[in-house]
């Protein structure tokens, strides 16, 4: 049993917060953990550990719609490379969000040149209206990356977009280039991070290729 | 007679404060010559000390006389016996002047406070430096600046002491912005520096709070850092110091302390942005807070700031053995969470650093812990991540405000509980 506060708790929580919104987010759609309500640790021979936790997720455009899930995280012992494996249940819907995807997207798609843009949020917290969905879009990808490369010992945040570059393509998905900076609450390290983002408002969010890059 | 007033504040500004008390200000109107001779007369008396404001000129116009307090009966039998017919103007001129001071000192506040310092966004160091300045101007007898050392590019290293008054009175310390990438924390102190200045004569708590003890606050405890996180690099953290050996710059100002330094929660790597340092205190900025302490002695509640999580930490953050205060501690830091989200519903966790967020070694509340500081605390603030580093300025005053309720709780249970 750990208690809600314990740093052990909240980081599988956090991890299993970003998985959950990279399978089930867009840029209408993004969620963030707010509350853990519980959370317990096994210790399985040979295996690993694994948690098991209850999460209280908040909308991060909209805080007082929140929504209830059960997460087990399962960080597997020995090889550090392998992604933990993180399985979840919401209680109830999400809300239907396509109104606010399908105007995001036939913007993005109806621009004349692909869009390009840097410091989002700006040094002050400031984002712009027209910057808050790909704040978003990036909000969801970087789930993925941090799921990818999460452990017991690190708790990624995404701080901030550097630099996003939208990549022209043929077919109906729109592709983004990102330079984030992920920060890490453990080591308090802050990571550039460069990831390549696909998405429709029917398929969902990809990265499609993601890598660490070397602090300056 | 403005100007006589001006100048009357401006003597009793520079002989001593209360020069006029009591004193009143006489318009006499003398009717004929005999008794404009009579009040030159009691121009020259020395003994008297009255001085005429508006001189004896000619009957039928008004004199205006100063009565220093003491020669107020005699004065006045001598106009009365006199027939010399007389008026009231100033009752008492000290209490005139103090109004004055207070009225001039407000619209110099307003002027200053509206069109230079809003604590509603965030600001360079010299803004900040500069707002200091006018806090103790506008608050003299509360409020003063020390300088406790001076920063590895020689920066100066300023403490706001707020003080009724009394000899090494026990004292409550607040830091803000040790680690200089956390812009709501500078943000913070400075709101929360004129917020005390408020309240004291206002609040009955933080009268009772400086009746007794005093506060002092560094609002920018690594100025170095602050200064690059608006020149060159706003996520940065650290100290601004050279490392030997290493084209890494910079030290973790909360890992540099004495308190289980070097182990476990800490890095060897200059590149770090957890580096401990060479050595213990190696950093000028933590080195002058410990000789700061070390030399008051009689420090009994220590809140160091920081963001981001929205926590209430206490130590130890370089082991997992609970500090003897434990229970005491944690039923403080629920008290003041509890206050802290009754304003807008902010909520925070609490419990030991070690804990909560991770193992830490050469914290500064660890530090201060072993010396003695019973009440040592460490907030992280808004927000849990949305922002993070980069909280919007819109969110300084809310997180100001909450973040006083609970600073409000610590104080007062320090105050009632002398050790």
């Amino acid at each position: 049993e750990l208690p809600p506060s314990h740093h052990a708790a909240t980081r599988a929580a956090a991890l299993a917060a970003c998985y959950l919104s990279y399978r089930r987010g867009s840029p209408g759609r993004c969620l963030a953990l707010q509350a853990v309500r519980s959370g317990r640790r096994q210790d399985i021979d040979g295996i690993g550990h694994k948690y098991y936790l209850e999460l209280v997720l908040e909308d991060v455009v909209d805080k007082d719609s929140t929504v209830n899930c059960t997460a087990e995280v399962l960080h597997h012992l020995g090889n550090k490379n392998i992604a933990p494996d993180v399985q979840f249940t919401i209680e109830g819907e999400l809300k239907n969000t396509d109104e606010a995807d399908n105007m995001f997207y036939n913007r993005i798609k109806s621009l004349d040149k692909e869009l390009v843009a840097e410091n989002i949020p700006d040094n002050h917290g400031n984002i712009s209206p027209e910057m808050e969905p790909i704040r978003l879009l990036a909000w969801v990808a970087s789930g993925y990356v941090i799921w990818q490369n999460s452990t017991e010992n690190t708790k990624f945040q995404l701080a901030q977009i550097k630099h996003v570059k939208q990549v022209k393509r043929n077919d109906e998905y729109l592709e983004f280039d990102y330079m984030i900076l992920l920060h890490e609450m453990v080591s308090q390290e802050i990571i550039p991070w460069q990831m390549t983002v696909l998405w429709h408002p029917q398929h969902g969010v990809q990265v499609t290729r993601e890598s660490r890059q070397l602090k300056h | 007679m403005k100007i006589l007033l001006v100048f009357a504040s401006l003597v009793a500004a520079a002989c001593s404060e209360q020069l006029f008390v009591g004193d009143q200000v006489l318009r006499i109107m003398a009717s004929n010559e005999e008794q404009i001779a009579l009040l030159r007369a009691l121009g020259e008396q020395t003994e008297l000390q009255v001085d005429f404001w508006r001189h004896p000129a000619s009957p039928g116009h008004p004199s205006d006389l100063r009565v220093p307090f003491p020669s107020l009966q005699a004065v006045k039998t001598l106009l009365e016996s006199n027939g010399i017919s007389y008026s009231i103007m100033i009752q008492d001129l000290q209490k005139l002047l103090d109004e004055e001071k207070k009225a001039m000192a407000k619209s110099r506040r307003t002027e200053r406070s509206t069109s230079t310092f809003d604590f509603a966004s965030y600001h360079t160091i010299d803004e900040i430096y500069d707002w200091m300045d006018t806090l103790v101007a506008d608050h003299p007898g509360l409020v003063s600046k020390l300088q406790i050392g001076q920063s590895y590019e020689n920066r100066s290293l300023y403490v706001l002491k707020l003080s009724t008054g009394g000899s090494n009175r026990s004292a409550i310390w607040l830091d803000t912005g040790i680690h200089s990438r956390e812009w709501i924390t500078q943000a913070t102190g400075a709101w929360t520096a004129n917020k005390i200045a408020e309240e004291y004569g206002q609040d009955p708590s933080v009268t009772a709070i400086l009746d007794n003890m005093d506060i002092f606050l560094e609002i920018i405890a690594n100025p170095d850092g602050f200064a690059y996180t608006h020149s060159s690099n706003r996520m940065w953290r650290k100290t601004r110091s050279i490392n030997a050996g290493s084209h890494c710059i910079g030290v973790d100002p909360n890992r540099n302390w004495e308190a289980g330094f070097g182990g476990a929660g800490a890095s060897r790597s200059p590149c770090s942005e957890t580096y401990h340092g060479p050595y213990a205190n190696s950093e000028p900025e933590v080195r002058a807070i410990v000789d700061f302490v070390t030399n008051h002695g009689n420090i009994k509640a220590f809140i160091s700031i920081h963001s981001y999580s929205q926590l209430l930490l206490y130590p130890y953050g370089y082991t997992n053995t609970p500090v003897p205060d434990h229970e005491e501690l944690h039923e403080i830091a629920e008290r003041a969470v509890t206050a802290l989200s009754s304003l807008y519903g902010t909520s925070y966790e609490y419990g030991s650093i070690y804990t909560t967020i991770y193992q830490a070694s050469g914290t500064t509340v660890d530090w201060t812990y072993d010396q003695g500081i019973k009440y040592s605390f460490t907030f992280e603030l808004r927000d849990t991540g949305r922002y993070g580093f980069l909280l919007p300025a819109s969110q300084i005053i809310p997180t100001a405000q909450e973040t006083w309720l609970a600073l409000k709780v610590i104080m007062q249970y320090t105050l009632d509980h002398p050790y």
